[in-house]
């Protein structure tokens, strides 16, 4: 789709009253191009998106306001908020960019520019970007079959279905495995052959180490030769039950990393990325480290980052970018490629604004027919919140606190603990909470409620195990997630302590936890597989449950940590 | 068996089965067995026991493990040696029980490179020590041993 197409398209949807409402057609057209006015540049061109977690349509996602980097990362990229981080990247207060990737204002902004991503709207960003950059490639991710309702009774079916119309051409691997190595296979066998290619270099078989997947691929992109190394999220079978993928060995592989890219430039690469899933502290850390790749598109973590990080190593230079969550952005990698080496690049990172861009048809079309076998169960009101509901934030969010005050009451337990996921949409004051919103927070296939007598030890264990993954100021230690969201129990963290030594002040209901003293304790999404046999309740079933007998939530209060030690830190709203 | 050529699996399931059956006698050279290595409960006791003492760290001893293990009953621990004359190649982890988790005595002419799957329960340093020409060199690596979950 060019310009002029473009336009076309955008009057049409105004003329139906799909555009902002009072925004004028002259007004939209302006915004549109001022955003998505990308010209051309060079000669190799990589789309990107990455975490939509199968999020079709247009949806709000409130980015964090918490999102410490500790030891080497503190302060840096992509460990910035708030206002923080529109200086850090020269974005005005109260514009469109600031709503897109903070959390500053942002009911208000969200009022004002409305919801963000959905694959039809995408899908007609994709159409403009590539009508003048012929031959450009569209890379995804990974977390792209899970995190909605339809997402998980299809078992990520719609998911691949928009994304071989989407036209994605090549994708790595992370939530796409909680549907069991077998169901990955037969869709990379099946469904993706000749379309979309899966890769990743360490995805390899538990018994001799061979591989599952092709380590990279090479493309010819306008006579320029590109290699597209896959990097699967490296912590699968310990971050997810290891019994889906049991026949499968991840880690993060650096030394197959560097002789995957040496074997890609002897075989005549000019370009060489990475397409990674393996979080972006850990990719500048391999950017730092690995030699001979243009760039590592990145994602897992969720950080909507405007400009790529530029990693100097003994092999040169490595951009490092991610791309956000939840289908609000499109990355968009221009390079000038002469004399078989990259000279020049461009990078944007688009958000996807639903009422900027018309929706595509053929995707709406597509949509529409997926979601209709279930409109009905999705679209079921539960309650109506008063206040915003979110997830993301190193600590809480409040859509967690509500779905452990639900544990706390349906299981009379006294602590409750709800997983540190980063995706999962967001919900403005005096919204309906729908069936559907609390599959975006809960749909997973292994999804039990547990409730377990825990001792003051055992709960120490687990809160300075996952604040580990969180915080260990070696990156490839970390796993990409949040600290587990906790409830009932207060406690203080001091993310820069040595592990085993973060966690303090326990204390419930005023009194300190007792190393030696047994706790209630609820949860959901365990990993073993013991749970499974045990069979517990959906999650969604209970919250469900709780939220019917409520009908308003008022803002949940947070449970969060006192923190230690982190005063100034600018990956904290001040 | 119809098929023409085996596959790896097969060939080492049928290989398997042959050495239960006791067809096939097992290497383990039990005239060398070192009890008083292998029941150490500290990390200088289980070096002294090796005669070992204070290893140099060394550059040609190499460790290859993933840096979180997917399991920590069975963490795959490759070591590598490129030091002349390798003599001996034990594995030890630190915060076990008994530290020293697998000892390989090398034949002449042996290509120095092991890979045993070692059981660990909870983080630790593991390390791999070489015995090359008499002298022994040491690498190591923390391997971090986590409940799981939580991610993503």
């Amino acid at each position: 789709m060019n310009r002029r197409e473009f336009l076309t398209v955008l009057a049409a949807a105004n003329a139906a009253g799909l555009l902002l409402p009072g925004a004028g057609l002259a007004r939209a057209e302006a915004a549109a191009e001022a955003v998505y006015d990308a010209p051309a540049f060079g000669n190799v061109s990589l789309l990107h998106i990455t975490d939509c977690h199968a999020q079709l349509k247009p949806i709000h996602f409130r980015e964090p306001s918490v999102n410490l980097g500790i030891g080497g990362m503190a302060g840096r990229v992509p460990h910035l908020v708030g206002s923080r981080l529109l200086e850090h990247f020269n974005l005005k207060a109260g514009s469109r960019e600031a709503y897109a990737y903070s959390y500053l204002d942002f009911e208000n902004l969200a009022g004002l520019y409305g919801k963000v991503g959905g694959f039809a709207h995408l899908a007609t960003l994709v159409k403009r970007v590539r009508a003048n950059r012929p031959g450009a490639l569209l890379l995804d991710g990974g977390d792209t079959w899970q995190g909605s309702g339809t997402a998980l009774w299809t078992q990520g079916q719609d998911m691949v279905e928009a994304a071989k119309l989407l036209g994605v051409d090549i994708m790595t691997l992370h939530w796409e495995c909680t549907y069991g190595q077998d169901r990955v296979r037969e869709v990379a066998e099946t469904e993706f052959a000749g379309k979309i290619e899966i890769v990743a270099q360490n995805i390899k078989t538990a018994d001799f180490g061979d591989d599952v997947f092709k380590p990279y691929t090479l493309r010819d992109v306008n006579g320029v030769k590109v290699a597209v190394v896959g990097q699967a999220f490296p912590y699968t079978p310990i971050a997810n039950p290891r019994y889906m993928v049991a026949d499968w060995t991840f880690g993060i592989r650096e030394e197959e990393m560097q002789a995957t890219v040496d074997a890609a430039r002897a075989a005549g690469a000019a370009v060489v990325v990475v397409l990674s899933h393996n979080g972006m502290d850990v990719d500048l850390k391999m950017a730092s480290r690995v030699r001979g790749i243009d760039a590592i598109l990145g994602g897992h973590t969720h950080d909507g980052m405007p400009a790529p990080s530029i990693v100097a190593n003994p092999g040169g230079r490595t951009l490092v970018t991610n791309a956000g969550s939840n289908g609000k952005f499109l990355g968009v990698l221009d390079l000038e490629v002469t004399g078989g080496r990259v000279a020049d690049f461009r990078y944007r990172l688009m958000p996807v604004f639903a009422n900027l861009l018309p929706a595509d048809p053929e995707m709406d079309a597509l949509i529409t027919r997926v979601r209709a076998p279930y409109e009905a169960r999705l679209g079921e009101t539960l309650a109506v919140t008063e206040g915003t509901l979110y997830r993301r934030g190193n600590f809480n969010g409040s859509f967690d606190q509500l779905i452990l005050d639900a544990l706390m009451a349906e299981k009379d337990a006294e602590i409750a603990f709800s997983p540190g996921f980063r995706w999962g949409t967001t919900l403005l004051p005096g919204q309906p909470i729908t069936m559907e919103n609390l599959l975006d927070q809960t749909a997973i296939t292994y999804p039990y409620v547990t409730l377990n007598t825990m001792s003051g030890e055992q709960i120490k264990t687990v809160l300075e195990d996952v604040c580990d993954n969180l915080f260990n100021p070696d990156p490839y230690y970390q796993q990409g997630g949040d600290m587990v969201r906790v409830g009932g129990l207060s406690y203080a963290c001091d993310p820069a302590a040595p592990a085993g030594r973060r966690i303090q002040d326990m204390t419930l209901n005023g009194q300190p936890l007792e190393a030696s003293k047994s706790y209630k304790v609820a949860g959901w999404a365990p990993v073993a597989e013991e749970a499974k046999a045990a069979g517990g309740e959906p999650v969604w079933d209970l919250v469900a449950r709780h939220l019917r007998a409520r009908r308003t939530v008022a803002p949940p209060q947070l449970n969060l940590p006192t923190l230690k030690g982190v005063d100034g830190n600018p990956g904290l709203a001040a | 068996m119809t098929q023409a050529v085996m596959e790896r699996r097969q060939v080492l399931t049928f290989l398997g089965a042959l050495a239960a059956a006791g067809f096939v006698a097992p290497q383990a050279a039990f005239a060398n067995w070192d009890k008083t290595a292998f029941d150490a409960k500290t990390m200088d006791d289980a070096l002294k026991a090796l005669g070992a003492g204070t290893p140099a760290n060394s550059g040609d001893v190499q460790i290859v493990a993933s840096d979180i293990a997917e399991n920590g009953a069975v963490v795959p621990v490759q070591a590598v040696s490129r030091l002349p004359n390798t003599e001996r190649i034990a594995i030890l982890v630190e915060k076990n029980p008994n530290m020293l988790a697998a000892a390989f005595d090398m034949a002449p002419d042996t290509i120095p490179e092991v890979t045993a799957r070692i059981k660990m329960g909870q983080t630790s340093n593991v390390t791999v020590l070489v015995k090359a020409d008499g002298k022994f060199y040491a690498a190591s690596k923390e391997i971090k041993v986590t409940l799981g979950g939580c991610g993503g």
